[in-house]
Order: C-alpha cells, then structure tokens, then sequence
C-alpha cells in the first residue's frame, strides 16, 4: 500500500508537467486545430535561455521569468511571421510548417548549446524530504506539483473571468463570428500561441532539475502530453489537466509492478485504445466534422 | 503552341508530351546508363556510391510522395519501413540464401504487411494523430532492432551478402549501380502511372476531403490502408538498395533524423507530384555530400527550408519550375 501511494506520489509529480505540456498542445489545438510539432523544442528553448542567463549568476526569478517571456513572444511571433502569411492554409501544411520550425530550433540548439547533457541549477533540490506515514515527498516534486497547480489555476482565471478569456473563448469557437462581432482574432491567436509556449516553457524549467538538459530533453515530455491532451479530450482544457495527471500517474504505477522497460509503449497504448473507445476523450465534448 | 491545348481526351493520356520531352527524358536515361564508364576514373566508386544512394531516395521518396502529397496522409516514421525493407533483404540472402531478387521481392512484402498494419488505426487516426502514431512506429522500430541482437547482430552490426547479376567485366559497385538505378528508375515510371490510374485519383479525393470521397463511392478503408501499403512497400525495397549500398547494416542508419530527411525530400521537392520527389530527393541527397563541412548546420537548413518552402511555394521546386516555364509559354502575356 505505501509503495502504491509513493508511486502515486512519484505519478502527480511527472502527471503535473504532462498536464502542463498537454495544456499547451490542446490551448493550440482547440483555438487552430493545429497541432504543435515544435512545441517541445520551444520548451527546451526556453530552458536552455533560463540556463544560460543562470550562468551570468541572474537570481533564479528573473531569469525564469525572461526565459518564459522569451519562448512567449517566439510563439507569437511564430504565428504572426510564419504561419499567418503563408500561403498553404491546409491543415496539412500548417502542421508541415510546425515540424520545419521544430526542426530548425532543435538544430539551433545543438549548435549553440552543444549535444552534451547539462545539469540545470535549481533553487530546491530533492535531498530534504517529507514524510507522510512512510510515503517519502522530495522538496522539488513538491515545488514541482505546487508551481505546475498554480500556472494551471492562473490559466483557468485567465480564460473563465477575464475579457481576454472570453474573446479566446470565442475565437476557438468561431473564428469567423468572433471577428465579425469586433474581436480581433489574429491578436488573439497571437496570444495563444504565445500563451502555449510560455507553459510549455514553465514544463521544460520544471522538468530540467529531474532529467539533465539536453537539445532533445523534451521529445518524450511532448509527446506524453500529446497522449495526455488525447486522452482527456483534445478540445478541452480541463480534459487536457486530468488526461496529463491520469497518464502520470499510470506510467508511473505501470513502471513500478509491470515493466519500466515499456512504459513509453504505455501511452502510445492508451492513445489508440482511447481514439477506438471515445474518440472524444474523457471530458471533450462529439464533435462532428462537415465537408 | 498547339501541344499545350488539351483537345482530345487522348491528349491527356500521354506521360512524355512533345518531341521537347522525349529528348530529355532519352538523355537523362542515356546519362545514368552510360555514367559508370563515362564519369572520371579518380573516385568513380565514390560517385557511384551516392548515385546509388540517391536511387534508393529517390524510391522512398515517391512512395512517401504517393502517402503524404496524394493521400494526405503525414508519415514521420518511414526511416522504419526502410529499415525493415534492408534488414529483411538481409537476413532472407544470408539466414535462408535466398537469390537477391527473391530477397528484394520479399522486402518489399514484409515491409507492405508493416505499412497494411500501419495503415489500420489510419482509418481511425486523422491529422496530428496519425502522426504522432507514425512518429511512434519509427521510433520503436528503431529501438526493437537495438534491443533485438539476434535479428540486428546488436552493436556487431549484420553483414550482407552482395548482389551478383552474373554480369563478367562489370565491378560490383557497377553491377549494384545498374540494379539500384534500374529499379528507381522502374519505381518511377510505376509511380507516375500510379497516381493518374483510378487509384491515384481515389487518393487525391481522399486528401482534399475523405467524406466528400467517401460519399462518391471511394472504399476508405482499401485506399488508405492500399496507400500505406504501397508506400511502405516502395521504402522496403530502397531498405533492400541501402542494405547492399552499406554492406553492413547498423541500426544508427534508420534513426528518426532519416525519417525528417524523407519528409524534407517531398516537402522540398514539390508535395503530390512524382517529378517534385524525384528532384527533391536529388537534390537532399548530393547536398550533405558537398557540404560535408556544414553536416551541424544540416537539420537548420532542413528546417528553414521546409518553413519557408510552406509558406512561399508548397508547390515545392517542381511547382516553381512549371510556374516559370508556363510564364515562358504565354509569354508577352
């Protein structure tokens, strides 16, 4: 019973940076139907700035909080540069254009950072430990679940009570209507997008301490949260929460008494039995396509 | 000119149109069946080492085409369908000592039953789905063969018995030469048919709308799963050109760098068009070669060059170079 509770405690832990990751991916989603190829290498981006203004001895703040404004404005500029004007509007294409982008930072990054792994300094460490009646919690899972929570519930009053929340709302519902009611759905976009990548961005600090930092540090993250983002419903943001926390926590479990060897099989798994049995995901809603 | 009004039916039916382009295509046919004697003696197996490479592309890349461009269909994990295609080559010439074209034949089965597979949670999958599912399949090719050291040989590597075509006077590279580059170009030819039969006009009106095909009578479920099969199929047998190419397999050769690279050839090359993946395919081909200096810049330009092509011309260099020669045409128009 103890080690099922550890495993559980170890689950939320990685759950709460797939949620993270799946939050970024289905925000994108739902709002442009596109998905984000290079949404884990704007993450790694990010870190590695975080990483680099670490070593100019910037307090931990500032420099996590230029890197996530450095990864926000790369989205939205992403989207205002490249994937705006070009001129293949298909899905296809645009989701084409995400992989050139994923490609050309994942180059960017072993060029300027190098293929070595890093270590990535982080204010907690997971040496002082809690205990709860034999269920060990280190100080930096508990950091980790803490700052993933917060960002998450910031991001929930952000789209339920805010103007800028609706006028989302709104455009990933109709971008159409939404424009011709005055909402200015290109700004809009832009916001999500810069939105996304700054969470995927707050993933990769988290994630950094764990696993050393490598130009490839986030390719699993990514696409974990995609099977996350799946499994909760690809256009809803509460689904994309519960999806992440739920493959968390049964990788982890899966790891500990089945195999650890193919617990990356694990969500490709839940993928597909998810897309036989409810299409949907848990918590989104039919949706039902026209020609 | 009169040949560029279509006026009967029959004047759609021909592949090579006009004197113009039966003069080209007899000259690049003549060129590649004269190179391994014409081309300078100082490294020629060299040159035929990477003409024989990029026959091997070429033939992924016209099948990947026949997926992603006609189909609609993203694959990201066709370095794994290659891969199968060299290993299954291999082990059916050295454990079973099959002939070599026996061997080819049967690569290009294993690796179409992978794609058919493959193809199944197609029907299902769309968009980012389907691939993420690819993207997937490629990486856990890549892992069984490093992990499944009886069938790969492990880190040993396993070595390929080489081709003979029985040929006196002719060296092995020259004889792998006119096999590799005589299939690619048969492939080829294959491919162009292909995507003007009925079946390629059945992929086409699945990837501009699948309902809207469904409604007209196209059967979803044979023509994706035939496109992945088909398309897995034309990968297998470059897996089989690579194979004799390298005589050594590793699975280092297959990771998912090589998957990005196939995607970079047709997105480069000219989505849905046969001619674009063969120019694409080419092209990526010789530049790492010539640019052997560059090689950490290489995913930056791959990159770059797929964002930019998207977005200015996703009709690819082909697209650009119809474009040209019709402003040509119509000129003072």
């Amino acid at each position: 019973m103890t080690r099922l509770l550890q495993y559980v405690v170890g689950g939320l832990t990685t759950g709460s940076l797939y949620a993270l990751v799946a939050l970024g991916i289905a925000l994108l989603y739902r709002s442009s139907r596109v998905l984000n190829f290079a949404h884990g290498d704007l993450a790694t981006f990010a870190t590695f700035i975080a990483l680099t203004l670490l070593a100019r001895a910037l307090p931990f703040g500032v420099a996590v909080g230029a890197s996530l404004a450095t990864a926000a404005a790369m989205g939205a500029g992403f989207y205002f540069f490249v994937l705006r004007p070009a001129k293949e509007g298909t899905l296809l294409g645009r989701i084409v254009i995400t992989l050139g982008l994923a490609l050309l930072l994942s180059g960017v990054m072993q060029l300027v950072w190098g293929n070595e792994t890093q270590r990535f300094p982080f204010p907690l460490s997971d040496v002082p430990v809690l205990q709860f009646s034999g269920v060990v919690v280190s100080q930096i899972s508990l950091g980790t679940i803490v700052a993933s929570v917060t960002l998450m519930a910031l991001l929930y009053v952000l789209v339920q009570r805010t103007r800028v929340g609706l006028a989302m709302r709104a455009v990933a519902q109709n971008a159409a209507a939404a424009q011709a009611l005055g909402i200015p759905a290109r700004r809009i976009y832009a916001l999500t997008w810069g939105l996304a990548s700054a969470l995927g961005g707050a993933a990769g600090v988290l994630l950094a301490p764990a696993v050393y930092l490598d130009p490839f540090m986030m390719l699993d993250p990514f696409l974990k949260g995609f099977a996350g983002a799946v499994l909760g419903g690809m256009d809803s943001l509460p689904g994309a929460v519960l999806g992440g926390f739920l493959l968390g926590v049964a990788e982890t479990i899966f790891a500990g008494f089945v195999s650890f060897k193919f617990k990356t099989t694990l969500a490709f798994g839940i993928i597909i039995l998810v897309l036989l049995v409810r299409p949907e995901g848990l918590l989104g809603r039919e949706y039902h396509r026209r020609v | 000119m009169a040949t560029d009004l279509l006026e009967r039916y029959e004047d759609d039916l021909f592949l090579v149109k006009g004197g113009a382009g039966w003069s080209v295509l007899a000259v690049l046919l003549l060129a590649l069946a004269t190179f391994p004697f014409t081309l300078p003696r100082v490294g020629l197996s060299y040159l035929l080492f990477i003409i024989i490479l990029m026959a091997a592309n070429v033939t992924v890349a016209v099948g990947l085409n026949l997926l992603v461009g006609y189909t609609g269909l993203i694959s990201l994990g066709h370095a794994g369908f290659v891969a199968i295609g060299a290993y299954a080559s291999g082990l059916l010439m050295s454990r079973l000592g099959l002939p070599w074209p026996v061997a080819w034949v049967g690569a290009a089965a294993i690796s179409a039953a992978f794609g058919f597979l493959v193809g199944l949670p197609a029907l299902r999958l769309t968009g980012p789905y389907l691939t993420v599912a690819t993207l997937g399949f490629g990486i856990a090719v890549y892992q069984v063969l490093t992990n499944w050291t009886e069938l790969s040989g492990g880190r040993m590597g396993l070595p390929v018995a080489q081709l003979s075509l029985g040929v006196g006077g002719l060296s092995r590279d020259q004889q792998l030469y006119y096999v590799a580059v005589g299939t690619a170009v048969l492939l080829s030819w294959i491919g162009y048919n292909l995507a003007r039969s009925h079946i390629g006009r059945a992929f086409v009106a699945i990837r501009d709308s699948d309902i809207a095909a469904e409604v007209t009578g196209v059967n979803l479920t044979w023509y994706k799963t035939l496109s992945f099969a088909i398309s897995a199929a034309y990968a297998g047998i470059a897996g089989a050109m690579i194979a004799q190419a390298l005589r050594h397999l590793e699975p280092q050769a297959f990771t998912f760098l090589e998957s990005i690279t196939y995607f970079a050839m047709i997105v480069i090359g000219g989505l849905g068009t046969i001619s674009g993946a063969i120019i694409g395919a080419a092209l990526l081909t010789m530049l790492p070669h010539y640019l052997s200096g560059f090689r950490q810049w290489l995913p930056i330009i791959y990159g770059g060059v797929i964002m930019l092509m998207m977005a200015i011309e996703p009709t690819g260099l082909y697209g650009r170079w119809l474009r040209i020669k019709r402003y040509f045409k119509v000129w003072p128009l």
